[in-house]
């Protein structure tokens, strides 16, 4: 039971009272403090990064010039170099959200319609605390695991079976960001199948559907949504990632050539104007998956 | 009354997806800790006997007590900016409904939507342009811009899940506004506030893609243990760091569990009401 008279005198009743009067003035400051951060620290910034994309270096100054000049957006466009790098980038990302999805949907289904409730809230757990040990470390697991005399290759070699030699190559860094990702991944597949209400699975069932069709004409897309969500993140992770390709392989990707040019080639505005095609592609992959009802989802 | 789409073939299936799946993601963590407990500095399969003195390394070693304590500042200070903005944020999405709220919401979560390398640059442009000298701030300021996201999906989600006839109902029986926050709204989003905050707290502990781009000389873990895992012989004490980190996170992550009554909440997913009781559960 709440005193109300012993309490009522508190400035904290007066500024209550005050802003449950004035609703304009509660959403302004309750908008006010996390908008005005994210306009400044985050648009505001994202802002300085096109304009600095439009900037150049001097080559012999090593200073930033700031004229006007499409010179960077030139040199990615006419270099085959980069083109191969975007690709692969992209093409890696994919693979990566594939992979993660199609390991993701036999924990979520079991997780969402299969376990006890005691079964599911510990699998969920499982899947989750992998997310509190270093991603540096998890990372680099990888590297010790695919390289020659690593434990891939013991075991392999305990089977009989050769040695598949993709350490230091696109397979370890893909199995990594796989491995990587794949919480983020587990989570909204999980959400999205538990979403799908048992009386339409009854419906389908009682007008004759057996169990695979029910699974694909009901389940499946009743769950795209939230599939498609849980994409976004294990897409875009890959996208923007150099650590994992530092760590287990020596493959160059956007986020690497992004790093190097402003760590070693001291030239922010070639790195600001490469920034802006993992962006360019999420805005696609983000307008796509809005189409597909994924921000409901969300 | 149990009905299922699911066959026996389909069940078992399923279950072995799920085995394999969770293998997958505990097979290189029970390496890190196996190696972090391995004689030799060479990582190969198998491991050379058994030692303790990588621990005593780590425990030992000055540069890296230092790097945990920077990542132990920024983290709190990146969990509180996030746990005062995003809950601020949150009320504001959910109570009102105002011009450009859609928009709002997606700058909120703009920042885990696109690479954190573009937080990352598009910060380095900042402090670059402005001349801003790299300082723990610096970092904090990264970190926090992400954080905020994960406290807002947090809170609004569990203010989503309670009814407002809560809020009506402590109205009517003549509470003001602060007695219905104090009393009503904070205890209903409580476990949400320290789940999110918690999970801030990992998010920036372990942060390393954004740090890069907004530290110069400042060592946080992170930027240790990639130090360390690029010299050979660094390699076991960064493993047996990793181990002993891992066995702290331990505490956390059981303190989310009970709080949230479900890891959705750790995970900053959203959990809606289920529309229906599923058959499997009422069983």
């Amino acid at each position: 039971m709440v005193d109300v008279n012993t309490t009522r005198s508190s400035s904290g009743h007066r500024l209550g009272a005050t802003l449950h009067r004035h609703p304009k003035t509660r959403l302004t400051l309750t908008l006010l403090p996390p908008l005005g951060w994210l306009l400044v620290f985050y648009l505001g910034a994202l802002v300085l990064l096109l304009i600095n994309a439009f900037w150049t270096v001097d080559s012999l100054t090593a200073q930033i010039v700031k004229d006007w000049s499409l010179q960077n957006f030139q040199t990615l466009w006419s270099s085959p170099v980069y083109r191969t790098i975007t690709l692969r980038t992209v093409w890696m990302a994919s693979a990566v959200t594939v992979t993660d999805i199609l390991l993701a949907l036999p924990v979520g289904y079991f997780a969402a319609r299969i376990a006890s409730p005691r079964m599911r809230s510990a699998l969920l757990v499982a899947v989750v605390m992998p997310l509190w040990t270093s991603y540096l470390i998890r990372a680099f697991a990888w590297q010790t695991i695919t390289s020659p005399n690593g434990l891939l290759e013991s075991l392999l070699d305990a089977l009989g079976l050769p040695s598949p030699g993709i350490g230091n190559s696109l397979w370890s860094i893909w199995l990594t960001f796989t491995y990587l990702w794949l919480p983020f991944v587990v989570l909204p597949v999980y959400a999205a199948l538990e979403r799908v209400p048992e009386s339409y699975l009854e419906a389908s069932g009682d007008l004759g559907a057996k169990g695979w069709t029910t699974l694909r004409k009901v389940v499946w897309p009743l769950a795209l949504p939230g599939i498609v969500a849980g994409s976004i993140f294990s897409f875009s992770l890959t996208l923007g990632d150099y650590i994992a390709p530092i760590l287990v392989g020596n493959t160059k990707f956007i986020g690497n050539v992004i790093y190097d040019s402003v760590g070693v080639a001291n030239n922010l505005p070639f790195a600001a104007a490469f920034a802006m095609v993992p962006i360019a592609i999420m805005a696609v992959y983000l307008a796509v998956a809005r189409k597909l009802g994924a921000f409901e989802a969300l | 009354m149990a009905w299922s789409v699911e066959t026996r073939g389909t069940k078992v299936a399923v279950l072995f997806g799920t085995v394999v799946t969770i293998v997958f993601l505990y097979v290189p963590l029970a390496v890190v800790v196996i190696y972090a407990f391995n004689d030799s500095v060479a990582q190969a399969w198998p491991p050379q006997g058994f030692t303790t003195k990588w621990f005593e390394l780590a425990l030992g070693d000055e540069a890296m007590r230092s790097a945990l304590w920077n990542s132990v500042k920024v983290a709190s200070v990146a969990t509180a900016i996030a746990l005062v903005l995003g809950s601020a944020a949150s009320f504001a999405v959910h109570r009102f409904a105002f011009f450009g709220r859609q928009a709002v919401s997606f700058l909120l979560v703009l920042p885990i939507a696109l690479p954190g390398i573009i937080t990352g640059m598009a910060l380095r442009t900042g402090i670059n342009t402005f001349e801003i000298p790299f300082s723990l701030w610096t970092i904090m300021i990264g970190h926090s811009t992400f954080c905020i996201v994960v406290v807002f999906n947090n809170v609004v989600a569990r203010l989503r899940r309670t009814p407002t006839s809560l809020v009506e109902a402590s109205m009517d029986l003549g509470a003001d506004g602060w007695q219905t926050f104090r009393h009503v709204t904070l205890p209903a989003i409580g476990t949400a506030l320290i789940a999110g905050g918690l999970l801030a707290f990992a998010l920036s502990f372990d942060e390393i893609i954004v740090t890069n781009f907004t530290s110069g000389s400042e060592l946080t873990l992170p930027k240790w243990i990639f130090n360390a895992i690029r010299l050979p012989r660094n390699r076991p004490e960064a493993n047996a760091v990793a181990a002993l980190v891992m066995l702290l996170s331990l505490f956390p992550v059981y303190l989310a569990q009970r709080l949230s009554g479900g890891s959705e909440d750790v995970a900053g997913s959203r959990r809606p009401i289920k529309a229906d009781a599923s058959a499997s559960d009422a069983v």
